[in-house]
């Protein structure tokens, strides 16, 4: 019902209607501006990626070329951060996924002790300052004595991610009808089965974002990896690096791909159940 | 059996996750509070010494940075206030079957690294970059004009990188409210602009409160727009505590800044919480 647009009353006097119409192009305009300014720094990465600088610096036009597309991967270092980058994500993100559909799916189905003090850490999770987690993290590994590295920094992803997983998988569990279980368990399916066969596959769209989100926040993670890294480099942490001397293209041209990958996946998954939500 | 088994279960489902959140979350800002009151130094080891001359050391050395990450965190979050209403607003109300479309071009820059997309303004912004080049080139901006490393550009990219998270709870806000209440303030003759003072913003006001939640904090902490857009005159509290953790090695220092700062941020957001009269921050939050 709430999705409907706001019907304007026709007893409006017509000045009044004007004025109402002047204003909603007025915010249309604007809406479209602030768009607009949102992308205006992606466009650039885009567009430099394409770029032939004479210079370390790449900031001005110089003409076109397709060479570092060619040469996406001549940095070694810069592309063994993006593998580094890419390989905690996948990690950490799978673990999140198992870890925080647990939470999600305990605190979505039951009513236990100690649910109320969980949903008050992971919302102290999702809105501390990511400063504050990094340093506090670097504290512990330093009292503790563990080395700082890939599993250092896949250890805090798994840990400001996993909220965001049970967040997720807890809004779908409490939408399930529950009478389909109890359907299974009617024709004598046990609690086991009926969570892999039934349970399992209606939750599973849910599983999959809160992954996907566990993903995307780990590899543009910067600022909790920037404390829990050591020498260990990744694809944020190179360009952060870098940014004194001037960015090669090549970090445009990774730039590009990545958003491009990202959106792609966006498109096709927001298809996939647009159309699975007209078949039923 | 089976009962004791069912009453098992959610326990078991939330062992592995909990643990980690209490050995990775809660464990270290325990860490962090007992050693911004130890002394010594990273070769020989820390001790515990009750040591709260760190704190004051801290907040006398760092005040000027302190106070002006908060100012550049409040003017940023009055700023995407006033500049996501608007947005929220028109797609809630007028995006019709468009919604989830407008709603993905809002957050399109987060399928752009954060840094990366920070830098590309620092390329934009640079004194002889494409915007200021042909300026100066036109007679229009004097030679020794610039954006960059002022706190115009720190607060100009703070504002680009948090407007998604002040825009979506506003958006969720809006969307929450039935027009037919809209359409009963109009038949009883409210002017355009009382049905927004007196219906639309108070209906609106829990997600004004989220949006603020989810950008004034994360803002006054942030390092990385006042380390790429900003100069030694911007310098944030974040760049402070990263360099004496990273660079100096001067965890207690670190811990102290960080665990004060916290504890300013969290009594902002608390006597927030009572101006407005929420009485349930976390309700508020969470939603």
């Amino acid at each position: 019902m709430t999705t409907q647009t706001l019907e304007r009353p026709t007893s409006a006097p017509a000045a009044q209607r004007r004025r109402r119409l002047t204003g909603e192009r007025a915010m249309f305009l604007y809406t479209w501006l602030i768009i607009a300014w949102l992308v205006v720094p992606i466009l650039i990465m885009i567009v430099f990626g394409f770029n032939d600088p004479k210079g370390r610096y790449n900031q001005t036009w110089q003409g076109f070329t397709l060479k570092w597309y060619k040469d996406v991967f001549a940095i070694s270092d810069l592309t063994s951060a993006l593998v580094i980058s890419l390989g905690i994500a996948v990690v950490s993100s799978l673990l999140a996924g198992a870890l925080g559909t647990g939470i999600g799916y305990a605190l979505g189905r039951y009513r236990f002790r100690g649910a109320d003090g969980l949903n008050l850490v992971m919302f102290a999770t999702m809105s501390s300052p990511e400063l504050i987690m990094g340093i506090s993290l670097l504290t512990l590994f330093v009292s503790a004595g563990i080395g700082l590295g890939a599993v250092t920094i896949t250890i805090a992803h798994v840990m400001f991610s996993i909220s965001f997983v049970s967040t997720v998988v807890r809004a779908r569990v409490i939408t399930l009808d529950r009478s389909i279980e109890e359907a299974a368990a009617d024709l004598g399916a046990g609690p086991w089965t009926t969570f892999w066969k039934v349970t399992f596959p209606i939750i599973l769209p849910a599983v999959f974002s809160g992954v996907m989100l566990a993903f995307a926040l780990s590899i543009d993670d910067f600022v909790v990896t920037n404390f829990t890294a050591g020498t260990t480099v990744t694809f944020p942490l190179w360009i952060w690096g870098a940014t004194r001397v001037g960015l090669p293209p090549q970090v445009n041209v990774m730039g590009t791909l990545i958003f491009a990958a990202g959106i792609l996946i966006a498109v096709v998954t927001n298809l996939r159940s647009r159309s699975k939500a007209k078949r039923s | 059996m089976n009962r004791v088994k069912r009453t098992l279960a959610p326990y078991l489902l939330v062992l592995p996750g909990g643990l980690w959140l209490l050995l990775f979350f809660v464990v270290p800002m325990v860490t962090m509070f007992s050693l911004s009151l130890q002394q010594g130094d990273i070769v020989n080891g820390y001790v515990f010494t009750g040591h709260w001359q760190t704190y004051v050391d801290a907040i006398s050395n760092y005040q000027t940075q302190l106070i002006r990450s908060l100012v550049y965190g409040l003017i940023t979050t009055v700023a995407l206030v006033v500049m996501s209403f608007p947005v929220a607003y028109w797609i809630a109300f007028y995006g019709g079957k468009r919604k989830s479309t407008y709603l993905f071009l809002i957050l399109l820059p987060f399928f752009v690294s954060f840094v990366l997309r920070t830098i590309s303004w620092r390329q934009i912004l640079t004194d002889d970059g494409m915007l200021l080049h042909p300026l100066k080139e036109a007679g229009l901006l004097s030679p020794g004009f610039h954006i960059l490393g002022t706190s115009y550009a720190v607060i100009f990219g703070l504002i680009y990188n948090f407007l998604p998270f002040m825009v979506l709870p506003i958006y969720v806000a809006l969307e929450r409210i039935d027009p037919r209440v809209v359409e009963a303030a109009r038949d009883l003759y409210a002017k355009p602009l009382t049905v927004f003072r007196k219906v639309v913003f108070p209906l609106a006001l829990p997600g004004v409160f989220a949006g603020v939640l989810m950008t004034f904090v994360p803002a006054s902490s942030d390092y990385v727009n006042s380390g790429v857009l900003g100069s030694s005159s911007t310098t944030m509290i974040g760049q402070v505590v990263q360099a004496q953790a990273l660079a100096n090695s001067n965890y207690p220092m670190a811990s102290a800044l960080s665990f004060f700062l916290m504890a300013v941020l969290l009594t902002g957001v608390f006597i927030y919480a009572r101006v407005l009269g929420t009485e349930d921050v976390m309700n508020a939050a969470a939603r």
